[in-house]
Formats: structure tokens, sequence, C-alpha cells
């Protein structure tokens, strides 16, 4: 009868102090659109969730830290279609959601960014690469994980140069992405003294990226498109819309490495990455998702990992709070990068090494050694204060 | 197997008698290399490799169980803990760790293991004499640091990317508190007296000194070499000496040991060593200290008393983990 009574009055104690630690609730939302783009290499085919698998990763280790602090993180996704207004779909999120994770174009981004402002949401932009997000348009409620195109191509430049390939052969699509990572390349050889000997456009001309008897016709388009070139160490190609640089390892009329949008890519992140610990990370990915982990889940993952750092530094759910803590002077996070990843102040864009990567393997990680800069080494990736157009409002 | 087992425990426990009537000058350190897969032997008298042991894949943390007669060593990605025999310097047998087993700790009496594992954010006690799993104790995200209260009575375990030092009741099994610390906490380690709480974080680039009656961070070391970069600066394994009086601290890619003074938690002195110093131990005379540098693949030997480095050793690739027996 006494244990009876003991163990009641436990069950009633156990009930109470659960009810006084009820945790603090901390609500993501995750905002992408629909539909996936097409690639030239079948297996590199984004999977539908690509992306928002980093989210769900994050949330799940913020909560195992959170349950040391009473925190408990939730996320909600939102897809929207082609012809669904973004900036509905935001303000919708931001009702029950401090935080907002973005993969979005760079003008529907801002559109949302904007309508968003009064609220105090904070906005992650996780996709979008665009310069003018961090430089003319830059926004004092968006802070940018994702790479910008200057620091992808940056770091591989900083290789380039390295490895004494100074002599580049440069191939540009036709489509404004590919124009803009052109620029972005052109700006690097400046910068580090490599040279473009020459620049070619591939036209895009249309035609499906699946054909039956595809390689018979490209074996022979390929090498007759680089043919008669001036002396070159390494081709670079800018395509990010994914028409022709595939196509051209192993092809080209010299035999010449293949760098770029093909051959060696600049990614934030990529599933063969496993130094600094990385190979944790990629397991629990793996195990949660089924599938290998791309650059855009990292860049995702990053921003919930960025909440979750905050709300734990700062021991508190608050939105305001957190906001002011990420973009304060003493905010850093760790991404298996092998150094700490901080914000520059002057347009909220994460600083981050960037792998090189082949498909296979991490060929090299830059900044590369011997760039050096006074504040810190990442900042010899991508435009750097004193060159900076944005002006945080 | 189960016999065979027995039997290498009684010739262990016959040599560890032989052992200690000799004249005790040199030490052997045992050195886990992460990529090659094997153990090196370091003779301490003469400051050579005198064997090197083929173990299981990626060799990680590694000590000395406290009899001295095994070498335990963990294996992350054979998810085991192999136990090496100090006679015959070969396997003997494996213990029940649970997955990408990295760092552990043992009781006093040598009795229970505790195994940080890295996959699946838990802790895995062991029977050592029953070579059984006891149980497992739910912590952060990537647990990783180990490391036991000289009273016995709190295991610290510290987690990675949840960037805490968790106290855990040995009796209960129950964590009774966790203590935020900065980013990626690598390795724990208490002062003899047990009145301080030392946790490196690599990331974060600092040491936390806590309270751990409190459980309060009281004070953190950082550290400043001039014309190296902040972000080269990680620290990961900490050497104390027995009279507490000073700290030596592995500043890993920054390529030097911080010797620092316990009492006012200054650093006195910058020792350069190899590249990429992961982790130490001392000879049990506290007369030298072995650091592992893991890119330059070598042992460097400091003079304790001198605060010098006298020695390198050429060991095997990615130098990890050390333990010298006692």
């Amino acid at each position: 009868m006494i244990r009876w009574l003991v163990g009641l009055i436990g069950l009633g104690f156990a009930a109470t102090s659960a009810l006084a630690a009820d945790p603090v609730m901390i609500g993501v939302g995750y905002l992408g659109v629909a539909g996936t783009r097409s690639t030239l290499s079948l297996v590199e085919q984004p999977a539908e969730n690509d992306g928002v698998a980093g989210a769900r990763l994050a949330i799940e280790d913020n909560n195992t830290t959170g349950k040391f602090l009473h925190q408990r993180f939730a996320l909600e996704e939102r897809r929207i279609k082609e012809g669904e207004d973004a900036v509905q779909a935001a303000t919708d999120l931001a009702a029950r959601n401090g935080f907002i994770i973005a993969d979005l174009p760079a003008d529907a981004l801002l559109k949302v960014a904007d309508a968003l402002r009064e609220r105090g949401t904070l906005l992650f932009n996780a996709g979008a690469i665009d310069e003018r997000l961090r430089e003319a348009d830059c926004r004092a409620n968006v802070v940018h994980t994702a790479p910008t195109r200057a620091m992808l191509a940056d770091a591989l430049g900083q290789y380039l140069v390295w490895k004494q390939w100074k002599r580049w052969l440069l191939v540009v699509g036709s489509h404004d992405e590919d124009k803009l990572f052109a620029d972005a390349l052109r700006r690097t050889a400046t910068r580090f003294g490599a040279k473009i000997v020459q620049e070619r456009s591939f036209e895009d001309k249309g035609g499906a990226r699946r054909t039956d008897s595809g390689v018979t016709l490209i074996q022979r388009q390929m090498p007759v498109f680089t043919q008669q070139a001036p002396a070159y160490d390494v081709l670079v190609a800018a395509d990010e819309s994914e028409v022709f640089g595939a196509y051209l390892p192993y092809r080209t009329w010299d035999p010449r490495p293949v760098a770029g949008s093909a051959g060696l890519v600049p990614r934030s992140w990529d599933a063969a990455q496993d130094q600094w610990g990385a190979i944790q990370m990629q397991n629990r990915f793996v195990k949660l998702n089924a599938r290998r982990m791309t650059a855009l889940d990292m860049q995702v993952w990053t921003a919930v990992r960025m909440i979750g750092e905050a709300t734990s530094r700062t021991n508190s759910g608050d939105v305001k709070k957190v906001t002011d803590f990420i973009k304060g002077p003493d905010f850093s996070v760790a991404a298996f990068k092998g150094t700490k990843l901080t914000l520059r102040d002057w347009n909220l864009q994460l600083r981050q090494p960037i792998l090189l990567v082949d498909g296979r393997m991490v060929v090299s990680v830059s900044p590369q050694e011997g760039f050096l800069h006074q504040v810190s080494e990442l900042d010899t990736l991508g435009y750097d204060r004193p060159e900076s157009k944005c002006k945080l409002k | 197997m189960r016999t065979w087992t027995l039997r290498a425990w009684r010739v262990g426990l016959l040599s560890g008698l032989a052992l200690a009537a000799a004249p005790a000058h040199a030490f052997i350190a045992y050195v886990s290399n992460e990529k090659s897969n094997t153990v090196s032997v370091i003779d301490t008298d003469s400051w050579t490799v005198t064997k090197t042991i083929k173990v299981g894949q990626r060799p990680r943390g590694i000590d000395f169980t406290r009899d001295g007669k095994f070498v335990m060593v963990a294996v992350g990605d054979d998810d085991t803990i192999q136990m090496i025999d100090a006679k015959t310097q070969t396997v003997v047998d494996s213990l029940p760790s649970g997955p990408d087993p990295e760092l552990f700790a043992q009781d006093a009496a040598g009795k229970v293991l505790y195994v940080a594992n890295e996959n699946d954010n838990t802790v895995t006690v062991i029977d050592l004499e029953k070579r059984a799993r006891l149980g497992d104790i739910q912590v952060g995200v990537e647990p990783e640091g180990m490391t036991i209260s000289p009273d016995g009575k709190t295991l610290i375990n510290t987690s990675e990317t949840t960037n805490m030092a968790h106290f855990i009741d040995t009796s209960s099994r129950q964590i009774v508190a966790s203590v935020l610390v900065d980013a990626r906490p690598r390795f724990a380690e208490f002062k003899h007296d047990a009145s301080e709480l030392w946790v490196s974080s690599e990331i974060g680039g600092t040491v936390s000194i806590i309270d751990p009656a409190k459980h309060e961070v009281t004070g953190k070391i950082n550290f400043e070499i001039p014309g190296l970069r902040k972000e080269a600066i990680q620290p990961v394994g900490i050497g104390m000496t027995r009279d507490d009086k000073t700290a030596f601290i592995a500043l890993g890619p920054a390529n030097r040991v911080a010797v620092v003074d316990v009492a006012t938690r200054k650093v006195t002195k910058y020792l350069l060593v190899g590249q990429r110093v992961w982790h130490m131990a001392f000879t049990p005379d506290e007369k030298f200290l072995l650091t592992t540098n893991g890119v330059s693949n070598d042992v460097s030997v400091i003079d304790v008393a001198a605060q010098k480095v006298i020695k390198t050793i050429q060991v095997g690739e990615l130098p990890w983990g050390i333990t010298i027996a006692p």
C-alpha cells in the first residue's frame, strides 16, 4: 500500500516537473520551388527532396542538443508550384515560424525579403548564388549560406593558379546564369594572374538531354568544337544550365583537363567529403534520407544549424535575440570544413572553404596556401569588404 | 576462444610481474596510426619504433588496461575496440563497443569501460572482465571526449556538434548536467585534485575551464601565436602534470603545444612540434611528454622539465592517439 502511494506521488511529481519544463518551441520554415532541374549526368539528377533533406537532418541534430536545454525545433515545409506566389507562401509560413530557409530564385527571394521585413522574420538564402543578393540588392534580413559565383570561381581559380595552369580556354553557355558565371571567372583570372587565351560560346539550340544514341554524336561534336584553340592549359566551362559542360571531359581536341561546370567543380559540399569529422555527418544524412548529401542539402543544413547554434548560445527562442546574436561579432558555426564559419558583417554572407570535386573525390579545398588576407583567408574568396556595394537596410 | 582468452590473461599476469621486477627506465609507447591501420610501438630508451602492429580499420583512441596487460585501441571503421596483448604485441581479442568508437575512458578499477560512439549519439558501457556490453547512455550529437572524475563518480563526455560537456553519474548512468562550451569540444581532462575540468574546443579555438561542482565555465584559455592566423589554432589533446602545476595543450594545425601555468591559466610558452599535433601522453616518471603529429607522420618528444622538444620519431601515417605502459 505504501509502495503504491509512493509510486503515485512519484508519478504526480514527474507530471508537474514535465509541465514546468515545457520546452521552448522554435519554428523553422522551409520555402522552395517544386520540381527539379534536369542534368546531363543521370547520376547527378537532384532528388525531389534536394535541400529540404538537409533541414530535416539539422532539425534532428538541433533537437538532440535541444533536449539538454529544453528547446524543441519543428520544421514546416512548403514547396511552391509554377505560377504560385512566393510572397503569399512566405507570409503564411512566417505566421508560425520566426526563421525561414529559402531556396528561391533571386527575384522571388527579394520580394519575400521585402514583404517580411516589418515582421522581423530572419530569412536564410540557401540556394541562390547570385552576387547581386550580397551586393547592390543585399538585405538586412537575409543571411546567405549559399556561396556566391565569385566565391566558387575564386576557389577554382586559386587552385588552377597554384597548379600553374594559368592559360584558360573559356567556354560559355548561352543562358544568363552561364554568362554570370563567366563574368565571375573573368574576374578571378584578373585577380589571380591567369590568362583567358580565348573565349568560345556554346549556343543552346534546344534538344533533349537524354537520347538513345547520344554518345556517338557528342563524340563527333566536342572535338570539333574545341579544335584550333590557342595554346592553353585547362578548359574552363561556364555552363550552369547543364547544356554541354559534362560532354567536354575526355573529348577536347587537345588533351587538356576540364574545370568549372564540369571536370573539376567548385562546390560548398560533396558526398565524397570525409575530412574534419564529416564522415559522421555523411553517415547520419544517408541513414535519414537514404541518399547521399548534396551541396544544397549542406547549405540548408548549415542554415538550420546556425539557428540551433544561436538558440543554444543565447539559451533563448526569441527571434530578435537569436537574430541579433547571429549577426553579432561572437557568432560562429562548425560545419565540417576544418575551420569555424562566420558571417561577413557587411553583407551577411557566410564565409566558408570551397571544395573542388571531380564527382568521386575531393581533389582540394580552397582557399589555397599562399593566398593571404589581413582579416580571414576565407575572404580571399569572393567580393571583399572594400569592393562591396552592399548597404544593409 | 574463451579458454584461449583466459590463458592470455594468465600469461599477461605473469609477464606483468616479471616486468615489475625489472629496472623501469625504459617505457613502451603505443601510437595509433589512423591512416595506416597500424599501431607503432616505441621504446623510450632508444626512442625507436621496435614494432608495427597491424590492427583494424581507422585506429584512433588508445589506452592501456589498468593492469598494464593489454592495449585497447578503438578501430572505428570496424565498429569495435581491439585488445593488443602487451607481451606478444598482437591483437588477441575485441570488445562489443557499438558503432564507430573513437575515444573511451575506464574506471579506476579497470572494470568498466565507457566508449564514445560518434555515429549514434551514445556512450556504450562495457564490462571489461566479461567483455560484454552493459548498456548505452544517450548523449549529444557526435560524442567524442571521455574522462572520469578522480573520485570515479562522474563520467564526462563531450559532444562535438552539440558543443557540450555532459556530466554523467556513473552509478545511475544518467546525465546530471550539461555545460555549453565552444565549438567542437574534443577532449576533457580533470585536474588531479578534481577542482577543475578542462575541455578543449577544436573549432572554437579555446579551452574551457569548468567548475565540476557548480557545472559552470569559470574561465577560458585563449591562444595567440604571432604570425599565425587564428583559424589554425585548434586545441585538441590536454596533458596535466601530476602536481597540477603545468598543462600542455596540443594546438592541431598550429603545429605547437602550448605550455600553460595552471594556477594563473596563462600560456607561458609555445613549443614547436610536428604538423597537426593531436594527442599526447606522459612517461610514468613524467620526464617526457610524447605528442602525435598527424600530418608529418611523427611523434615529438618533449623534455617536461626543460620544456623543450628533444626528439622526433617517424611512425605510421596520420598518428592519432598515444598511450604509454604504466
